[in-house]
């Protein structure tokens, strides 16, 4: 175990890939100034081929990462804000997440189209989208929102290996925070969640930059005898609910917190699935906490009071484990 | 009269390939209006030398992406007629299994990274497999195929800035056939598309496509310019669709956007007639042109036949081929 920042960790994950394969390149706006610190001193190892700074051409890059997977090889796509994949969207969703279905199987594409997402650093509306729902539901695509920087690691080498499309979402605002991050070649199967902390009287899911105020929450309720079970999903497609059920089995209270827009959320598909499959395990009402339909503000009170928190998320579970039915 | 280095056999494979989409797509278009084909087709008829002539200077090595009108480019770059007829009638041996139909034909070990419904779509996809070429360094190129329309997506302008810049071995097509869809490339596009590429140091040429020579002459510059990492090439090919921009649209259009005219006029200057002509003179003899002729009438009759008579997919199979 090594103690790292989420950045350093995907530093790491993109080295190592990288150095373990020749065919992966790796190419999007600023990579060799690296604004973030994710693809810092790439460049300088691994080269002008491998690694290329490109225009501000969004539209172009997507298009691209597809032809160079489609032509063999393995691309990581970095699009720096998650609202900026909404400028490159026709090659991702009409043509990434469609190709090889429409081709009857004839290729696999293997891309990652990488960026940071999410709010919390006065960065408004543009630069703070949550954009992982918008992706679940295209088909065709992979979604990754890892929310520890060893998750951030073992998802990305899991994301670069697959030969489906990835869309590989980290938190920006967040999720710059240190944790243990194992040594070697650890992965991340794509579509695993994990069980983050095990508790017994209620259930919460947190999805990506989500994971950190939740695991907080967990720790203030155990002080106050709350036990929270805390799963995080990981990957939000191939969704596995498979963890999430078998706590409502055993808590029967579900809330899920999501840094996304309330409507056709992360956090909107897993309720659904709880009240369907889980329904016989259900003592009250799945409850999500998210984003209200709005913009994100700029504003640091204005963003504060839109965005999930430990409060909000504490509020919510205690309100839930207070349910009583008429 | 014999102005390429090209033997007779390669000249005649030229021909084959321009009549074979021809009488391939006469046959869709009937079959459209018959009722067979599932979907719309949009017929490349009057294009056919375009397609022939650049991918006659391609291998099966080399990439090309295609548009919504792409039974042209997959045929002249080797695709297999059987197999397109039978994705075009939407049956599970067709060239996708039935999954894509008319704007989704691909077949990836001819180096057909596919043709593609969305105007525009696959410039980027050339550039990346052109990236790949480059980085593959075994001097292979990708092709864009794009319409007119498709040159007022900004995403040209985009690939011929990277593809300048990084010298990639692309070679961007722009037929230029008169109508994006149903509006006058006139009353939609301002200036030359082949002067664009002037403002990014690219290379153009606007040329006749409906002269098989002309654009067999260019192509092989662009393309060997490209093999030899010099960078890209724009190819404005000034042509025109004989067919609508679909098969069907007689039956929904409220008015007639064309000169019948206008029609007249460029099949005059029908591009396989014309090479027919060049063929005739000297280099080949009508018996030979009628015998190719005949060949691919009964090929393309065997495969129209045999689409018909092949099974629908399985209703299972929709969920199959999304992930790897």
């Amino acid at each position: 175990m090594a103690r790292q920042r989420m950045i350093q960790a995907i530093n790491s994950a993109l080295r190592e890939e990288m150095a373990r394969d020749p065919k992966v390149i790796l190419f999007g706006e600023d990579v060799r100034m690296s604004l973030f610190g994710d693809t810092k001193g790439l460049f300088e190892e691994f080269g002008p081929d491998r690694v290329r700074d490109t225009p501000i051409s969004e539209v172009l890059m997507t298009g691209m990462a597809v032809g160079a997977a489609a032509a063999g090889y393995r691309v990581i796509c970095h699009l720096m804000y998650g609202n900026f994949l909404y400028t490159g969207l026709d090659a991702i969703a009409n043509q990434a997440a469609k190709l090889r279905y429409m081709t009857g199987g004839q290729i696999t594409l293997p891309i990652v189209f990488m960026a940071s997402c999410g709010g919390g650093r006065s960065s408004a509306a543009q630069h703070s989208d949550s954009t992982h729902p918008l992706f679940m539901n295209m088909g065709g695509l992979h979604v990754a929102t890892p929310g520890t920087p060893a998750d951030a690691k073992g998802m990305l080498k899991s994301a670069i290996r697959s030969d489906n499309p990835v869309i590989y979402l980290t938190a920006g605002g967040r999720g710059g925070a240190a944790g243990e991050v194992p040594e070697g070649d650890v992965t991340v199967p794509v579509g695993e969640s994990i069980c983050v902390r095990e508790g017994s009287d209620i259930t919460v899911v947190p999805i990506g930059s989500m994971v950190r105020p939740t695991l907080s929450v967990a720790e203030r309720l155990a002080e106050g005898g709350i036990s929270v079970e805390v799963i995080d999903p990981r990957w939000m497609a191939p969704l596995d609910t498979s963890l999430i059920l078998r706590s409502l089995g055993k808590t029967g209270r579900l809330v899920v917190v999501d840094e996304a827009r309330d409507l056709c959320s992360a956090a909107s598909q897993i309720a659904a699935v709880a009240a369907d499959a889980g329904f016989a395990h259900l003592k009250a009402p799945v409850r999500r906490v998210t984003v209200p339909d709005v913009a994100i503000p700029y504003s640091p009170p204005l963003e504060k009071a839109v965005i999930p928190h430990g409060d909000r998320i504490e509020q919510v579970v205690r309100d839930l484990l207070a349910y009583r039915t008429a | 009269m014999n102005e390429t280095n090209l033997s007779k056999d390669e000249l005649l494979a030229i021909y084959r390939s321009m009549l074979t989409i021809r009488r391939f797509e006469e046959r869709l278009s009937a079959e459209s209006k018959s009722g067979k084909l599932p979907g719309p087709v949009h017929v490349y008829i009057g294009q056919e030398a375009i397609a022939a002539g650049i991918c006659s200077r391609l291998t099966d090595a080399d990439w090309i992406t295609s548009t919504h009108r792409g039974h042209g480019h997959f045929l002249a770059k080797g695709g297999t007629p059987a197999a397109l007829m039978k994705e075009i009638y939407g049956r599970e041996t067709g060239i996708c299994r039935g999954k894509g139909g008319s704007m989704h034909v691909a077949d990836f070990s001819k180096g057909i990274i596919g043709a593609n419904g969305i105007v525009g779509g696959g410039i980027g996809l050339a550039a990346g497999a052109a990236l790949a070429a480059q980085l593959d360094g075994k001097e292979r190129v990708a092709v864009a195929f794009f319409g007119d329309g498709a040159a007022n997506q900004g995403v040209l302008c985009e690939a011929m800035n990277v593809a300048a810049l990084w010298k990639l071995p692309l070679l961007l097509v722009c037929e230029n056939n008169g109508y994006s869809e149903f509006s006058r490339a006139a009353d939609v596009t301002a200036g030359r598309i082949a002067d664009r590429a002037h403002a990014y140091g690219v290379p153009s040429e606007e040329i006749d496509g409906n002269d098989l020579m002309a654009v067999w002459h260019s192509a092989g510059r662009a393309i060997a310019r490209a093999r030899s990492g010099r960078g890209p090439t724009l190819l404005e090919a000034r042509t025109y669709r004989l067919h609508g921009h679909v098969e069907s649209e007689d039956t929904f259009l409220p008015k007639a956007y064309r000169d019948q005219n206008e029609v007249e006029k460029w099949r005059q200057r029908d591009p396989i007639a014309a090479f027919a002509g060049r063929l005739t003179a000297g280099i080949v003899t009508q018996d030979e042109l009628d015998a190719v002729e005949a060949e691919i009438v009964a090929l393309v009759e065997e495969a129209a036949a045999s689409a018909d008579a092949d099974p629908w997919p399985e209703p299972e199979a929709a969920l199959e081929h999304m992930f790897a």
